[in-house]
């Protein structure tokens, strides 16, 4: 029996550019990118092929130091055309010219019944050298999970409230026997449940309300009510010394299809969204993907900026960019880059806003569609406190002092105020609302860090 | 406006690193961005869009709110000064507002002045940007001075305020007292004979007051009360402005006091706007109210003297009680940061401003006090709200 928890706190922005359910045919792309710089917790991640070489999908491409048995492998088959590093040789990009013709490594095949019977070691040895481990995520922190923690829960977020979020179910259709072995699997690896965390107001698809084995609670309210950690905080909330996983359900699916066609085959659906694109819908990609061929004839403008992720937690990656390996939504948004006259106080009903301020009057039409750009609406001041973040946070959790210990470095109030339950994303709407423009995601990873190091 | 803003381009290269005025980059900064809102765009990772509010609507939102009580309180300059002379049934409209103008203007432009001139000043030493809270400080500070106040005093007490309050703690969003109270209150014990007594109603240089005129306040009249407070501030005012002290009248503000808090009216127009727009807590405001009122009460049940036996209502609408809940309390930075430590600190502030003006035999306004107390409170209040959240924490991990 799973819960059914309601949230109050929290907003949702009524971003323009949400994507059709329809998934459009594109040509596969040349190039697929893998980013260490995707993943948090890597120590020195140290390449293990050279330009030149060839791989196929689910060679090994880098691994880290510190955790050598989890191999970060290549989504196509094709050739390593360059290893971009940055300062100090840090490891940037990996990328590929792919193949026309996709060539597997190959792992070894089981049956559904197989699952129950084979050893935990080997179902992690197994997912490790795929490739498919890097989907687990480790609260606290929001790291790659480390395969010698026992989590005492696996959470699986099963919807997505951000700006002009995908859609699970057109996400994940007709996967539903994958998803289901994939469960299977990572019911061997905790004692505790395997959650599938899912929304009330959308119709449920089959792939999550047909499976078996999970725990399914259903959520009720605004973003960031689709952020795992303020699931986990409702469901079965992190305590000192608590290990919990999380993975999206395009990771279940992968292990799915990994333990019962013994490949690792990272297709997947991308939504093409944002203010800026002509029609917005879903592409059959494969993970690390050039968003050139998408986004190609596609935009209502010429000056904009491509963000892989939603418009709340994303990262801008540039028109060569490639989608991040977490990411199934690319954004595109004018770039903001301009003036406007007596901006500050002029009223606006254009602008997507939290606040009900003097002249902004977006509250009054609750179901218009916004053309956010990347404009930051003001300019840099002095922290005041608003008391707005504490409407954003759907926790039992003090954004403002978890905030303030953090720039204080002070370790014992940053746990004790709930480091442990929270990564960038659940905090990320009060870094949009954020009247004095602050850099809220930012400094909740170097607290993050702080906390790690220490 | 192409013209202002090819102008402002041309001349900001000299403001930018590098440039011969790079030290004033600052003060330049605050100029341009109230012509144009800025055009930086959000960091390449993290929120991509951002949220339409800056810190100058917020407080553009504020001074909003006070405006009913500003334009209120002009007028009212100059009906007092009339009543004091005798001729408020022959003075026009017009006469009042321009005395209350000619009284109030230069208040308000000292306070601009001073306070403007300070921020800027520190901006350009401390290479900070010049933060937009002084623009509602420097409206709250001449809205809570006597109306003939000296303007070197008004000078004076803005700077302390500024400076002392403000920029000794490090600024905007740092300081722990009110800072246009942190002026008042310089005042109050620095020059009190300019700021209590019968220094309410502006009356002119020289000239003759009608007979039987007095210009003590409502709270005044209350506290040297022998029989009934309501009898006594009912009949007050005869022969020369009959029912000053009515409950209608102290509810409307046409009384003696600071240019802007004597009407509770408008202070709830503010109140609203405030409300509405979500910029101020109402939270505070209602808690303030209700925790004078409850004092209110339990003094009347209590009894002892004419004061303390006033009806509780009355205290709602005399002295400041208003202006300070719904202006002065609800500042976000040295107000309660927690949402149940706002309930605590706006129910005591209430409650020790009734409990200042029954028994401070030697002021008989208590809302200032009251509310500077709590200010230095407020972090204590917000400590046990903290220390509850932790403690919720730690109990789940032993279960």
């Amino acid at each position: 029996m799973g819960k059914f928890i309601r949230l109050n706190k929290g907003f949702n922005i009524n971003l323009a550019g949400k994507p059709q359910p329809k998934v459009a045919e594109v040509e596969m792309a040349d190039t697929y990118a893998i980013k260490p710089t995707d993943f948090h917790g890597l120590y020195m991640p140290k390449p293990v092929v050279k330009e030149g070489d060839t791989v196929k999908a689910g060679s090994p491409l880098f691994h880290d130091k510190r955790f050598e048995t989890i191999l970060f492998t290549a989504p196509v088959s094709g050739e390593v055309v360059e290893i971009k590093r940055g300062e100090k040789r840090k490891l940037l990009e990996i990328k590929i010219l792919a193949d026309k013709k996709m060539e597997f490594e190959t792992f070894k095949k089981y049956s559904v019944s197989d699952i129950q019977n084979i050893s935990v070691d080997e179902i992690k040895a197994n997912l490790l050298k795929s490739g498919v481990w890097a989907n687990f995520v480790q609260r606290p922190f929001g790291v790659v999970a480390n395969p010698a923690a026992a989590p005492k829960a696996i959470h699986i977020s099963a919807f997505d409230t951000a700006p002009a979020a995908p859609d699970y179910s057109v996400l994940f259709k007709g996967q539903d026997q994958f998803f289901q072995v994939g469960v299977d699997v990572l019911k061997r690896l905790t004692a505790g449940a395997v959650h599938v965390n899912v929304h009330t107001t959308d119709e449920l698809p089959t792939v999550f309300s047909q499976v078996k084995g999970t725990e399914l609670n259903k959520f009720h309210g605004p973003h960031p009510a689709g952020c795992v950690g303020v699931q986990i905080h409702h469901v079965d909330p992190i305590n000192k010394g608590d290990v919990v996983w999380t993975i999206n359900p395009l990771g279940v699916i992968q292990i799915g299809k990994l333990f019962l066609n013994g490949v690792y085959d990272t297709s997947r659906l991308v939504a093409l969204t944002g203010p800026a694109v002509k029609s917005p819908q879903y592409y059959k990609i494969h993970t690390g993907s050039s968003i050139k061929k998408l986004v190609k004839d596609n935009l209502t403008e010429a000056h904009v900026r491509y963000v892989s992720g939603n418009a709340l937690t994303g990262t801008s990656i540039g028109a060569d960019g490639h989608v991040g390996f977490y990411d199934h939504q690319i954004t595109v948004l004018p770039e903001g880059d301009h003036h406007e006259f007596l901006g500050w106080i002029a009223p606006t009903a254009s602008k997507p806003t939290v606040h009900r301020a003097f002249g902004l009057l977006s509250f009054l039409a609750p179901n218009k569609e916004f053309k956010a750009s990347t404009n930051t609406n003001g300019e840099h001041r002095a922290f005041v406190q608003t008391g707005v973040f504490e409407k954003l946070v759907p926790m039992d959790i003090l954004p403002t002092h978890l905030l303030k210990s953090i720039l204080a470095e002070d370790l014992d109030e940053m746990e004790a105020l709930g480091i442990y339950e929270v990564i960038e994303e659940d905090l990320a709407l009060c870094e949009f609302a954020d009247v004095s423009k602050h850099e809220i995601q930012q400094i909740v990873r170097e607290g993050i860090e702080l906390m790690q190091n220490s | 406006m192409k013209f202002l803003r090819d102008q402002l381009d041309k001349l900001k290269p000299n403001f930018e690193k590098g440039g011969k005025l790079e030290k004033y980059y600052y003060a330049f900064e605050a100029l341009e961005t109230f012509a144009f809102s800025p055009n930086t765009t959000t960091g390449a990772k993290g929120a991509q869009i951002r949220d339409a509010v800056d810190l100058k609507r917020l407080m553009m939102t504020v001074i909003i709110a006070m405006v009913p009580c500003l334009l209120f309180g002009i007028w009212n300059v100059g009906h007092q000064h009339f009543l004091a002379l005798g001729q408020a049934a022959t003075a026009t409209l017009t006469d009042k507002v321009l005395v209350g103008l000619i009284q109030t203007l230069p208040i308000v432009v000292v306070s601009y002045g001073v306070g403007l001139g300070i921020e800027f000043v520190f901006a350009i030493l401390r290479k900070h940007p010049v933060n937009e809270g002084f623009l509602v400080t420097g409206l709250l500070i001449p809205l809570v001075m006597p109306p003939d106040i000296p303007l070197w005093q008004v000078a004076v007490a803005t700077a302390f305020a500024v400076i002392i309050g403000k920029e000794a703690f490090g600024g905007t969003g740092m300081n722990v007292v009110n800072i246009a109270l942190t002026a008042r209150a310089f005042l109050y014990f620095a020059y009190p004979t300019d700021i209590s007594g019968e220094v309410w109603a502006f009356v002119g240089e020289g000239a003759k007051t009608v007979q039987g005129y007095s210009g003590a306040t409502a709270l005044a009249v209350a506290a040297a009360s022998t029989g009934n407070v309501v009898a006594d501030l009912n009949s007050f005012g005869a022969g020369w402005a009959e029912g000053i002290f009515s409950f209608t009248s102290l509810f409307i503000g046409t009384i003696p006091g600071s240019i802007g808090e004597t009407s509770t009216l408008m202070c709830l127009i503010g109140a609203t706007i405030l409300v509405a727009t979500r910029v101020g807590s109402g939270k505070i405001i209602f808690s303030v109210f209700a925790g004078a009122y409850a004092m209110g009460l339990l003094l009347n049940l209590i009894g002892g003297n004419p004061f303390v036996e006033m009806p509780a209502h009355y205290h709602l609408v005399i002295g400041g009680l208003a202006f300070g809940a719904v202006f002065m309390a609800t500042d976000p930075v040295t107000a309660s940061h927690t949402e149940t430590g706002k309930w605590v600190y706006g129910l005591l502030i209430g409650a020790l401003t009734v409990l200042i003006r029954v028994f401070n035999p030697a002021y008989p306004e208590g809302i200032m006090l009251a509310i500077l107390l709590m200010n230095v409170f407020a972090p204590l209040i917000d400590y046990f709200v903290v220390s509850a959240n932790k403690k919720r924490r730690l109990q789940r991990a032993t279960v």
